[in-house]
């Protein structure tokens, strides 16, 4: 050979032991306080799919077991709506206290349930999950300071339908802020990632919460439409797609049930010639490649300053080509697996698209495991907006490439969609970041960072991404109605 | 004591308010009501007040709270001399001494809601993290349907003083007050197209307003109880905010809340 072989740097497996799960063969239906099987006796069975191994099957609710569900919560509610709020409080600090001392049992079951890496469901998923119960507990009994002039008084049963992006972190931030305020809880977690829901419910019972404040209901997208639809439950919250949420929104018109949505999202990573680039470089991966771009608030558009254009490119090609892609149990990998076979079906006939329409593609050689569902991390450049890749949420692992020559333009291109969410914005000059932040039509504008979650911080879209807001003093609002304070 | 009458009175055309302007409606039809005839709207005059929104509501949002909330005063100011013409239009004199108290209070709120409803969030590593209320875009608002003008102005002026653009569909019965509200607005800085007033069928006009795409927030405090559910679903299709206030008098700083979005920004803090 030639002597100049580029520097080739293998990494020993680094795998997370599993040793700490146990796998139950099967999984019921968490309603009461008990696990119990679907009435009608059907299951479903949850995949690891990284491996395509099944690892559970989990019961599947119907009508009646929704039904039973939505009872158990309204028998607990008045018990709990009247329990002092610094009771509230000391029982959902024992549940943050409780998912800390379990923290590695959830980051193993999270990865191998979704596919996510190890490092992320570990260093993100349920340390923010924790941390989440650990601040709201502690509103549990302030919630007169929340709203001045106003008591807050709960709304009853919350129907809390979660995605499988962020399967207990989801259930953290729907579930912490409807119990503190004193509202109880049916949750619906999604079909590909029920397990870390259910063990989270074995948690539950051992923080001493009473039976019927929170249920747990397994199964499809039919269980969730019965949750949302059930004439006892008065407030429904959902996380998902735009499609799933339009659908809730029109069909519980009329009823009077609370409503708030966290939905798509198609976010501008915005990146100006005066940014420190290497920085910018990391964000733009962190932004897109972060859980395999299976996140609501993805950079998935890089508007790129056309003078640094080129440059940026090569430099977040080569960032690409030491990105690990596999095993997501282990320590070192950077992307794990595709969430299912139909995301990863979406993603292919997306990118497809995408190169049919003129797009450029390219992925960094890497080689992918033979089972399990892969994508390899994909940037598309030539992108238009009228591209299907830049209009779509893709949900998946794909970097669709534009460009722009002044801020007006960047602040057009970014708000030209109809989601809302987030938004990135590179730059070194302090000015433009706040001018930028002030124009951009996104619930979360991250500035020379991307992809930064926090319970103090609220979070939720403009436009069709949803309303409402989760996190903070803001995401009390959403479980509460306000009355006169002070009888007047 | 009264000389008898020999001057011939000026009658007044109800007209519509679309871009600071005052048309007829574009379907050439009116409508009797309240002694008077007033312009019936069409589906098209509402497409247009949400387009002239549309374009109105980013230099609105852009005002200083100081500049929103002088030009908001100012309307008061007129409103003020304007009290005994509404009073002669069907508002009782306490209704719209009421009115313009609450446009005062309101009026107030430009330069303080974001004190109010925006934090600081102390978040768990090396960032400054602060969250700002801002205008959701526009807002359709349907009128309570009595008293015609307290009930405009308590669901008008949080919309408003909140930074958005505004298209009202008047009280159908009594749709003077709205009418003359407009003319005062057009009198008193706030820019053409910010406000517009649409006076007509609310059976007519309230499934478009509904559905537009343009219309961020829609506020159904004064639609028909029994047209709600369908005026919701509508409103689904494209991810609508919705309004129905539990007290269609209600005066409070959370009316302005639900017109408002929250917006959060981080920044790396670093050396």
């Amino acid at each position: 050979m030639t002597g100049l072989e580029p520097f080739h740097l293998d990494y020993a497996p680094a795998p997370e032991s599993t040793d700490v799960v146990h796998l139950r063969a099967s999984y019921g239906l968490f309603i009461d306080g008990r696990f119990a099987p679907a009435r009608s006796g059907d299951v479903f069975t949850t995949l690891n799919p990284a491996t395509e191994e099944p690892l559970a099957s989990v019961a599947e609710a119907g009508d009646a077991d929704v039904d039973a569900a939505v009872a158990a919560a309204r028998r607990a509610f008045d018990g709990w709506a009247a329990r002092p709020g610094r009771e509230r409080s000391k029982l959902l600090y024992r549940v943050a206290r409780q998912l800390q001392e379990r923290a590695r049992e959830f980051a193993v079951l999270e990865t191998m349930d979704g596919g996510k890496p190890i490092k992320e469901s570990r260093d993100v998923d349920v340390p923010l999950a924790a941390a989440h119960f650990f601040h709201y507990a502690g509103w549990a009994d302030k919630l007169e300071y929340a709203f001045p002039g106003r008591t807050a008084a709960p709304l009853g049963v919350a129907a809390q339908v979660i995605p499988w992006n962020f399967p207990l972190l989801m259930a953290a931030w729907k579930i912490a802020p409807a119990l503190a305020t004193g509202n109880t809880v049916v949750l619906k977690p999604a079909e590909t990632t029920p397990l870390t829901a259910l063990l989270f419910a074995e948690v539950l019972a051992e923080a001493d919460l009473p039976p019927g404040v929170v249920n747990i209901v397994t199964g499809g997208p039919a269980a969730g439409a019965a949750l949302v639809a059930h004439p006892g439950v008065d407030k429904v919250a959902f996380t998902g797609s735009t499609e799933v949420g339009k659908q809730i929104q029109r069909s519980i018109a009329g009823t009077g049930k609370a409503l708030s949505l966290e939905l798509g999202g198609k976010a501008a990573n915005i990146v100006f010639e005066d940014a420190a680039l290497d920085q910018a470089v990391e964000g733009v991966v962190n932004g897109i490649y972060f859980n395999q771009g299976h996140v609501c608030c993805a950079g998935s558009r890089l508007l790129v300053q056309e003078s640094i254009a080129a440059l940026l490119l090569e430099k977040l090609k080569d960032r690409l080509s030491t990105l690990r892609v596999g095993d997501p149990l282990d320590k070192n990998t950077d992307l794990g697996a595709i969430n299912s076979r139909a995301q990863l079906d979406k993603i292919t006939e997306l990118v497809a698209a995408g190169v049919d329409e003129g797009g450029e593609l390219y992925q960094p050689p890497c080689e992918l495991p033979a089972r399990g569902y892969w994508f390899p991390p994909t940037i598309l450049t030539g992108v238009t907006q009228s591209h299907r890749v830049a209009r779509e949420e893709i949900f998946g692992p794909v970097l669709s490439v534009l460009t722009f020559r002044t801020a007006d333009e960047a602040v057009a291109k970014a708000n030209n969609t109809r989601y809302g969410l987030s938004a990135g914005v590179w730059t070194d000059k302090g000015s433009k970041i706040l001018w930028m932040a002030s124009r951009l039509k996104a619930g979360v504008v991250w500035a020379n960072t991307y992809n930064r979650f926090d319970p103090a911080s609220p979070f939720g879209g403009f436009k069709e991404s949803g309303f409402g807001r989760e996190g903070g003093i803001h995401g009390l609002a959403s479980y509460v109605q306000l009355g006169a304070a002070g009888g007047g | 004591m009264d000389e008898p009458t020999t001057r011939l009175g000026v009658r007044k055309t109800y007209k519509l308010f679309i871009g600071g302007e005052f048309p007829r409606s574009e379907s050439g039809r009116s409508y009797s009501v309240d002694g008077v005839w007033a312009a019936q709207a069409s589906r098209k005059d509402l497409r247009d007040a949400v387009r002239v929104g549309r374009n109105a509501a980013d230099g609105w949002a852009a005002r200083t709270a100081y500049n929103r909330g002088q030009i908001l005063y100012r309307v008061a100011e007129v409103l003020e001399g304007r009290r005994g013409q509404f009073a002669d239009e069907g508002a009782a004199p306490a209704e719209v001494d009421a009115a313009i108290d609450r446009w005062v209070w309101y009026a107030g709120w430009a330069d303080k809601i974001a004190q109010v409803a925006g934090t600081v969030n102390p978040v768990a590593g090396p960032f400054f993290d602060f969250t700002v209320p801002e205008p959701v875009g526009v807002v359709g608002i349907v009128a309570p349907e009595a008293p015609p003008l307290l009930g405009l102005v308590s669901r008008l002026a949080p919309a408003l003083v909140a930074g958005n653009a505004v298209v009202v569909v008047a009280s159908e019965a009594s749709p003077r007050a709205a009418v003359t509200l407009a003319e005062v607005l057009a009198t008193s800085d706030v820019p053409a197209g910010v406000v517009a007033v649409l006076t007509g069928r609310k059976a007519e006009l309230l499934p478009w307003l509904a559905a537009h795409r343009d219309v961020d927030t829609v506020d159904l405090t004064g639609a028909p109880p029994d047209a709600v559910a369908a005026l919701e679903a509508a409103a689904a299709d494209s991810v609508k905010r919705v309004v129905r206030a539990a007290d269609p008098l209600a005066e409070s700083p959370y009316e302005i809340l639900a017109f408002l979005e929250m917006k959060t920004v981080w920044h790396p803090i670093g050396r």
